[in-house]
């Protein structure tokens, strides 16, 4: 069990850029039948997710609350489309099930919560989700377990003073089993990030992490970014990812306001044919 | 020299309780006893936000430092270590002032820890008027703020015997609970046949003429009140509502029908607490009755000693007198 997932010696990007494009897929079948959806942010993180789950974390889809899991936490839960997204690749969602994302009644909400086979938190309200990362990597350490924390954050959650107070327990409580995964693609609800907050890399730095910035859309660097992280120095890890929104999909990475995509039905369509042309 | 200058009470232990003149006591029942449960229970850790030594956790750390977490003066953050500790199999008691986790935190335990049923136990200090540092220091409204929270359990105990129990019997509540906990030298004011159930409210003294409500330590000063009135021909009943969240509207409701009027007493303000939850059972039961009040006003409060404070805000025991001998 405890070599589940384990990362291979030499990772196969063919495949995991081929993950990538599976979950690129499912998102837009997911925002189409809403008609609606946070898919831009969910386009930018597909190369990550594919990277963590298929190379880097150890889990068991049979076995969420395996103890000795690596945990993913998704801070941004309105990111939800991404999750369901890899959550069913992997296998803890039945893929029949993600065409009722955001729809009454549904399990898949359109922010994730807890309730949900293989979420760790309820994502959602920002900057909860670096600290709950920094208790849990505390608590591994407590039980002298190898699993290991990886939490996503935003550049928008930097703003949030909570993640701060969080940046500096994970370096005092010496959690070099956490890795943040911080996704800077420059949006917020209403519009690019409002507030200065580069130089993101530079700051997690000073604040005693072990730092390295990334194109979050190379899957070769997320990769190799990754590997460093597994590094067990005393200092949590942080890796600053730039993503652009709608990667994949060029009428989305144009796109102004990418923080909430709704568009005509027929304009789906075109959207995943523009996916297909670009990864042919 | 005005009233307000006059030196009345003397300055105490940060959150200390004043009535302990005359009574045994036990020093820091809640340190203690965490630090005895955790030799049973590995799965627990300990955590406060600079508050270690006014909230009595020591005890605690000195017994399993292994196991003890001071993350700093941030109370976000304290919730937030404490919900992913529990999340990853600890039972997490974490301690800090309640002005700071309620104020400060209240997003905080709403979601990451009440709404996932996290395993995380806080032990607020200095809840109500139990210190003279001001409205800064005061939580005089945090039962009516917690209360709004779904799936959070609030207990305020009334002395040493049931704290020792709530920090017992909170290890096996499920998910969150909030603790209006009491530190420094508490008093023990219930008997030794006292059994703190969650969601259960007590009698702590019999009677005939007059029913007190009550919560906290201020269940204490009602039977201390009522014993002195009973000198003066009244002999008024108390009922120990420890549990505030869930409300034992039943044993409340028995309760109230017995006596012709009715007291409600807690350490809180008179608006959104045990009064609040009191009145809107009677009500919607059809319960009308003379009723007073026993609480602090819609106000922040000024600094000064606990006498001073307790006299000029109207909670200690002479008001208390008056409620249950005059009716006023």
């Amino acid at each position: 069990m405890s070599t589940l997932n384990h990362p291979p010696e030499n990772p196969d990007i063919r495949a995991l850029k081929g993950r990538a494009l599976s979950l690129r897929r499912k998102m837009l079948n997911m925002a189409s039948g809403k008609g609606e959806g946070y898919i831009a942010q969910g386009l930018g993180m597909a190369d990550c997710l594919a990277a963590l789950y298929f190379h880097e974390l150890r889990y068991d889809p049979a076995d969420p609350r395996w103890q000795d899991r690596d945990r993913f936490l998704l801070s941004t839960g309105h990111y939800s489309i991404a999750m369901y997204a890899v959550l069913a690749e992997a296998g803890y969602l039945d893929e029949t099930e993600l065409p009722t994302y955001g729809l009454n009644g549904s399990r898949l909400p359109m922010s994730t919560f807890d309730d949900i086979p293989g979420v760790e938190i309820v994502g959602g309200s920002l900057g909860h989700g670096l600290g709950q990362a920094v208790g849990m990597a505390m608590a591994l350490k407590v039980d002298g377990s190898p699993a290991r924390v990886f939490c996503e954050f935003s550049d928008g959650e930097l703003q949030e003073g909570s993640t701060w107070e969080a940046a500096m327990g994970a370096a005092t409580f010496k959690c070099d089993n956490l890795v943040g995964l911080i996704d800077c693609n420059g949006i917020q609800a209403d519009g690019p990030v409002t507030v200065k907050i580069d130089p993101v890399a530079d700051k997690f730095t000073a604040f005693g992490w072990d730092t390295v910035e990334v194109n979050g859309n190379d899957m070769e660097a997320l990769v190799s970014a990754l590997a460093n992280a597994r590094k067990q120095d005393g200092r949590p890890k942080a890796i600053v990812m730039r993503t652009t929104p709608g990667f994949g999909v060029p009428t989305l990475m144009a796109r102004e306001r990418a923080h909430f995509v709704r568009v005509d039905n027929s304009e789906w369509d075109s959207l995943k044919a523009e996916l297909e042309k670009e990864n042919v | 020299m005005s009233e307000a200058l006059q030196a009345v009470g003397r300055t105490r232990g940060m959150g200390e309780l004043i009535d302990v003149e005359g009574k045994v006591t036990e020093i820091a029942p809640f340190g203690r006893t965490l630090a005895e449960l955790a030799h049973e229970r590995p799965e627990i850790v300990g955590l406060t936000a600079d508050m270690g030594r006014y909230s009595d956790i020591l005890p605690f750390r000195d017994a399993h430092p292994n196991r003890f977490f001071n993350v700093g003066m941030a109370e976000q953050n304290l919730i937030m270590i404490a919900a992913g500790m529990s999340k990853a199999g600890k039972i997490a008691y974490c301690t800090t002032y309640s002005v700071f986790i309620t104020r400060r935190a209240y997003d905080f335990v709403s979601i990451a820890c009440a709404h996932s049923m996290a395993n995380v136990k806080i032990f607020a200090g200095m809840p109500g008027l139990v210190n003279g540092y001001g409205a800064t220091h005061q939580a005089t409204e945090d039962i009516n703020m917690m209360r709004g929270i779904a799936d959070l359990t609030i207990i305020d105990p009334c002395d040493a015997t049931e704290l020792k129990q709530v920090v017992r019997a909170v290890a096996d509540i499920p998910g969150t609970v909030y603790v209006r906990s009491l530190r420094g030298k508490v008093p023990v004011e219930l008997g030794s046949d006292y059994q703190f159930e969650v969601g259960k409210a007590k009698v702590i003294r019999e009677g005939r003429d007059v029913g007190v409500i009550s919560t906290g330590y201020m269940s204490a000063r009602a039977r201390d009140a009522a014993d002195a009135a009973a000198g003066q021909g009244v002999d008024a009943a108390v009922l120990h509502v420890s549990t505030i969240k869930p409300f034992d509207k039943e044993t409340v409701l028995s309760f109230a029908q017995r006596f012709d009027r009715l007291i409600v007493a807690e350490n809180h303000k008179t608006t959104g607490g045990l009064a609040t939850l009191v009145v809107e059972a009677l009500y919607e039961a059809g319960i009308m009755k003379p009723l007073i009040k026993i609480g602090l006003a819609d106000s922040f409060f000024e600094c000064g000693s606990q006498e001073y404070l307790e006299a000029k805000y109207q909670v200690d025991l002479p008001h208390f007198m008056r409620a249950i001998v005059e009716g006023r």
